[in-house]
């Protein structure tokens, strides 16, 4: 453990303390948590009580630490739908959600790193143009779109594979691919540009030069130094595909924590949402320290600083 | 006012401001010989001459119901001969008379929200990056905090508190869109602050605020102008997901989100309710990108987006 990732950690420490007072903040966004969590039909009396027994008429500072403490313990209180601890419908779901945005992200980075190089290697060629074009297409493409329209081909007409649940294999297929079009574009693009600039440089000329043939110098010298930018996007995809997964679930009726959120903002179960948001917020957050370590290991000039 | 500011800003502005107007319509030529983004131009003239013009384009009123006309397919001919080139909805509404009116909302939350994280980032990035040290290192862990987030998630969340309606919306999408803004003007204002321009306005006494705003921030602009135009395709990817979830701009009002949750129901029989919103969708945030990206080229090639 070096100094950088001492920092690094702190900071996430520092970050996951600033998720807490958003996600705490949610429910006080309109000033009367209590009107919130009780059903349309709930007398004023009923508020009152209920404010009082919560503890929302103490001190903001008192409510927030209230919750903090909660928090980490994995307390958000229960859900007002189902009864049950908030946390554990969410960690219930939570193994559904990580099993779609894992198999969004390895079929992003399969197709998009091989498509990437191509393009860069081959630049200006038919191969070139068609990875360039998908990519554009692939970005401007909204998700929900995406997947309404793999349903009516491969389910609706063809009748390849089912539209929704989860199940097999089968059934992961058009959500895994819906939910990473976007970032195998963005990927696409990144290692293309980024593969385009280390062929440029002098050690690849060196190594040219010194007679090492085409395809070690592609995979392994220039790949090394052009993958530094795609582990750091790869950290911050993760975010893009929690949050696609938000809409990706809702679609394919996916039993994970994206749709159980949606479902929960409708029927104002707060404890679950808040949970949630929670959750999903923490997870980014230590992904993203984790690729930090990878980096450190790619990039040696990091550990320097 | 102290002479010696005056001076320098004598010096360094007004040489900027002459190459300025020449740059311009440089850029502009050079932006049109860029086939990609004269199409991409094109794409968004198109979409904001329909926004602006839509009642006189319109084909149909895209409220108007006809029950006995419902779910017809594109190229349909009702009694009265009139065409409806992109078939009819559930309720026997023209679908290209609603995806003409729902380029207006997408367009409207497009610009407004950009407008808000646009300045509310730039603020933050000036500050940053100018003042550095803590100030710096406080509004990074905000940002980092912001990140966390996944952005659907949040907003739906948030939006479920306050309610769906139009300014909501534009509200919640601005305010939690700044980070990118951000982090590219304090890259930005880091290197312009070392320049001799910067350091000789410190040097003869300038106050901060003059500082940044005569000598920093004309220089941030065309990176922030970047970062706008392609942060204006996902905006609008984000409203159309909202509309879709059924957290955006409530009906009867047509959005293209709306437009495909209502066809989503209907994809076994009726496949034209959800494929043309979706592809209004597709080529105008396509067309954007592509209009960012040449503008990105051709002012800031350096610029990584």
């Amino acid at each position: 453990m070096n100094s950088y990732l001492l920092r690094r950690l702190w900071q996430s420490v520092l970050v996951l303390f600033g998720v807490s007072v958003v996600v705490f903040g949610i429910l006080h966004l309109t000033g009367d948590p209590a009107a919130l969590l009780l059903p349309p039909d709930a007398t004023a009396e009923d508020i009152a009580r209920f404010r009082t027994a919560m503890g929302f008429d103490d001190p903001w500072v008192v409510q927030y630490l209230r919750f903090l403490k909660g928090a980490l313990r994995g307390d958000f209180g229960e859900s007002l739908r189902h009864g049950e601890p908030a946390m554990a419908l969410v960690l219930e779901r939570l193994p559904a959600t990580f099993q779609l945005a894992g198999a969004a992200l390895l079929l992003a980075l399969c197709l998009a790193i091989p498509a990437g190089i191509i393009s860069a290697v081959r630049r200006n060629t038919a191969a070139d143009y068609v990875s360039t074009v998908g990519a554009l297409l692939g970005q401007a493409m909204p998700t929900f779109w995406l997947g309404i329209m793999l349903i009516l081909v491969f389910s609706v007409r063809l009748n390849w594979l089912p539209s929704s649940g989860r199940g097999g294999l089968e059934h992961l297929i058009l959500p895994a691919v819906t939910l990473g079009l976007f970032t195998t574009a963005r990927i696409t693009r990144l290692t293309r540009s980024g593969m385009l600039e280390v062929l440029g440089q002098d050690y690849i000329r060196t190594a040219r030069a010194k007679g090492l043939s085409e395809q070690p110098l592609v995979w392994k010298h220039a790949l090394k130094n052009a993958s530094i930018p795609i582990v750091t996007i790869v950290g911050i995809e993760l975010g893009t595909l929690l949050g696609g997964s938000v809409i990706t679930e809702t679609i394919f009726a996916w039993p994970g924590v994206g749709r159980l959120s949606v479902q929960a903002i409708f029927n104002r179960d707060y404890p679950v949402v808040q949970a949630a948001v929670f959750l999903l917020a923490s997870t980014f957050v230590i992904v993203n320290f984790l690729v930090d370590l990878v980096y450190t290991y790619l990039d040696p000039r990091i550990r320097l600083r | 006012m102290t002479p010696p500011s005056i001076a320098s800003e004598a010096i360094a502005v007004a040489p900027a401001r002459a190459a300025g107007e020449r740059e311009w319509v440089m850029l502009l030529r050079r932006l049109i010989r860029r086939r990609t983004a004269l199409f991409g131009l094109a794409v968004v003239a198109v979409a904001v001459l329909t926004a602006v013009l839509a009642p006189l384009v319109s084909p149909f009123d895209p409220l108007e119901q006809d029950i006995g006309q419902r779910l017809r397919e594109p190229g349909w001919a009702d009694g009265q001969g009139r065409v409806h080139p992109l078939g009819t909805d559930h309720l026997g509404r023209d679908i290209l008379a609603r995806i003409i009116f729902g380029s207006r909302v997408a367009l409207v939350v497009g610009l407004a929200a950009v407008s808000i994280s646009g300045v509310l980032g730039l603020a933050i990035g000036l500050a940053a990056g100018y003042f550095g040290g803590r100030v710096d290192d406080f509004l990074m862990r905000v940002a980092d905090v912001q990140l966390a987030f996944p952005f659907i998630l949040l907003a739906i969340a948030v939006i479920g508190v306050l309610g769906p309606s139009l300014e909501n919306i534009i509200i919640v999408i601005g305010v939690s869109s700044w980070v990118v803004y951000a982090r590219v003007v304090r890259g930005e204002v880091l290197s312009i602050r070392e320049r001799e321009f910067v350091q000789a306005a410190i040097a003869l006494g300038s106050r901060n605020w003059r500082i940044i705003v005569r000598h920093v921030l004309p220089n941030t602009f065309t990176p922030w102008l970047v970062v706008a135009t392609l942060d204006m395709a996902r905006v609008i990817v984000i409203e159309s997901a909202l509309s879709f979830l059924g957290l955006g701009v409530q009906p009867p009002t047509p959005t293209w989100g709306g437009m495909l949750a209502d066809g989503r129901v209907y994809l076994s029989t009726a496949w034209w309710l959800a494929t043309f919103p979706g592809l209004a969708i597709l080529f105008t945030v396509l067309g954007i990108n592509l209009f960012g990206d040449g503008l990105r080229d051709t002012l800031d090639p350096r610029l990584k987006l």
